[in-house]
């Protein structure tokens, strides 16, 4: 248990110290330079000075720390996936999740809820019975559970769904939970910045310097850096920085929106799923209900929201738990998530040497941020992918091998 | 609610339509190499920019062309394909 709270609060001047160290200047050069100052890219720092000594290292963050795709997810973490890739890969997650609060020393509010993702339909069941199997062949708890089970876990819900989508069941994961997305980010960041690492807000790439298909150097708007290796982990601005380097990817922008409820007493335990009604729900540790929905249809590069969504998503939430008929939505937003084909992200080497992409998080990002810094590390440390990440490789699309995780990896698909 | 015009039909609301995707030259298959087919199956323009992109009219099956900005979300311009370019 971190014992910090009991020491600020006893203590008669308040010696809380700044989370990170400025840094009034940008060096010349160094060993590696990460583009984004989200969890994924704060993770790499972290992991690149933890496990691998390597500490000469900036993050450049356009922004402010935290401020995309990580402080704008709904904060659910979870393992049950579709592909042995993929429950490799995020159940290492789980595992580096439930000791992250220990180990920054920083309350992340992770809290083990179980998630339930709802089937309406026989073809849904079907899909959640083939996931419970390929999730428990890898030791995943993960099991197919009735509408009773459902009703124990969460006794507000309407089973019927209004009547025209009723639950026939849904497929249970105990380990599911949510966490406090910022403090992640902060969390890793001052891991990162206590052993070396510099954390640059306020800095924009504005080209890469790649000469004879080698990273050379990164034009940023406080000045030119050199460097021999990047790691871009910039989510919904991947294509952005792919068309600096001249790399083609399949990745595409669509924005996800999400919003949350007035605060409520605690009524809501789990975390539910339903892909048919296009709903995903848990209540936060203050009491709002966080909610979210499937993709906007269509492409934009912005992080703007639409009434459209409130309007729909309240629509659908009234058929899962009519009693919330009267609960005003506080606030809504959205992310810009960067989608690939087969619904898996794509990780490790590139055609440039020494550019190295974490990218093609779309709607799945949050939960694997710790295994990204951890697997992102070793494969800007070591130049060789690590074993986890092979099956994610950009390579995929040009041998027509892809991970296909579209049946696990978000709602509404 | 967001307004679309639609070539055929006027100004309607965007959720009548959808969206499939930027306009794109399919390479012959018979001729191209594995590498541009696999360019041409996967690969996408995810920048933004004044794209021009095909969208559908679903109530009226109406296919057009529409000239967007997909960074601010603006549509400059709608029309049927064959239409003024």
């Amino acid at each position: 248990m971190p014992w910090r709270l009991l020491r600020f609060g006893l203590s008669k001047k308040h010696p809380e110290p700044r989370m990170f160290s400025d840094h009034p200047q940008l060096k010349s050069s160094y060993d590696v330079v990460i583009i984004g100052g989200g969890g994924h890219g704060l993770a790499a720092a972290y992991y690149l000075a933890r496990d691998h000594g390597i500490t000469n290292v900036a993050v450049l963050e356009k922004g402010y720390i935290g401020g995309g795709n990580t402080g704008r997810n709904t904060s659910i973490i979870r393992s049950n996936y579709l592909t042995p890739e993929g429950v490799k890969f995020y159940d290492e997650s789980v595992h580096l999740w439930q000791d992250l609060s220990e180990e920054f020393d920083l309350n992340l509010f992770y809290a083990n809820r179980g998630h339930f993702t709802l089937a309406h339909t026989d073809s849904a069941m079907r899909t959640m019975r083939w996931r419970a199997e390929v999730n428990k062949h890898y030791g995943i708890d993960s099991e197919v559970v009735g509408p009773d089970f459902v009703k124990r876990a969460a006794p507000m819900i309407d089973l019927s769904c209004g009547g025209h989508a009723p639950i026939l069941g849904a497929l249970f994961h105990a380990p599911g939970s949510v966490a406090r997305h910022d403090a992640v980010a902060w969390g890793y960041g001052r891991g990162a910045d206590m052993r070396g690492a510099e954390i640059h807000q306020q800095t924009e790439v504005l080209g890469i310097d790649v000469q004879g298909g080698k990273v050379r150097g990164v034009q940023t708007s406080r000045g030119y850096i050199a460097t021999n290796k990047v790691l871009c982990a910039v989510a919904g601005f991947t294509p952005r920085i792919l068309k600096m380097v001249g790399i083609p990817s399949p990745i595409y922008i669509h924005p996800l929106q999400a919003m949350v409820s007035e605060p409520l007493k605690p009524w809501l335990d789990p975390i539910l799923v339903s892909g048919s009604l296009h709903v995903y729900i848990s209540q936060s540790a203050r009491g709002e209900l966080v909610m979210g929905a499937s993709l906007d249809p269509y492409e934009v590069q912005s992080t703007r929201s639409t009434l459209d969504f409130v309007e729909g998503l309240s629509s659908h939430l009234l058929d899962m738990f009519p009693f919330l008929s009267n609960v005003k939505v506080m606030r809504q937003w959205a992310g810009m998530a960067d989608m690939t084909p087969d619904f898996a992200p794509i990780m490790g080497k590139t055609p440039v040497e020494g550019f190295y992409l974490d990218g093609g998080w779309g709607t799945w990002g949050f939960k694997a941020t710790p295994v990204c810094g951890k697997t992102m590390a070793h494969t800007v440390a070591t130049d060789t992918p690590h074993s986890l990440i092979t099956g994610f490789s950009l390579d995929r699309f040009r041998n027509f091998s892809l991970t296909g995780e579209k049946g696990a990896a978000s709602v509404g698909h | 609610m967001k307004i679309m015009t639609c070539p055929v039909n006027g100004p309607r609301p965007v959720s009548e339509f959808f969206y499939w995707g930027e306009i794109r030259p399919m390479p012959d298959p018979d001729t191209c190499s594995d590498d541009e087919w696999a360019d041409y199956v996967f690969n996408r323009n995810g920048a933004p920019g004044v794209k021009k992109e095909w969208w559908c009219h679903s109530t009226s099956n109406t296919w057009f062309i529409v000239e967007r900005d997909t960074e601010k979300d603006m549509v400059l311009r709608t029309y049927l394909y064959g239409e003024a370019a």
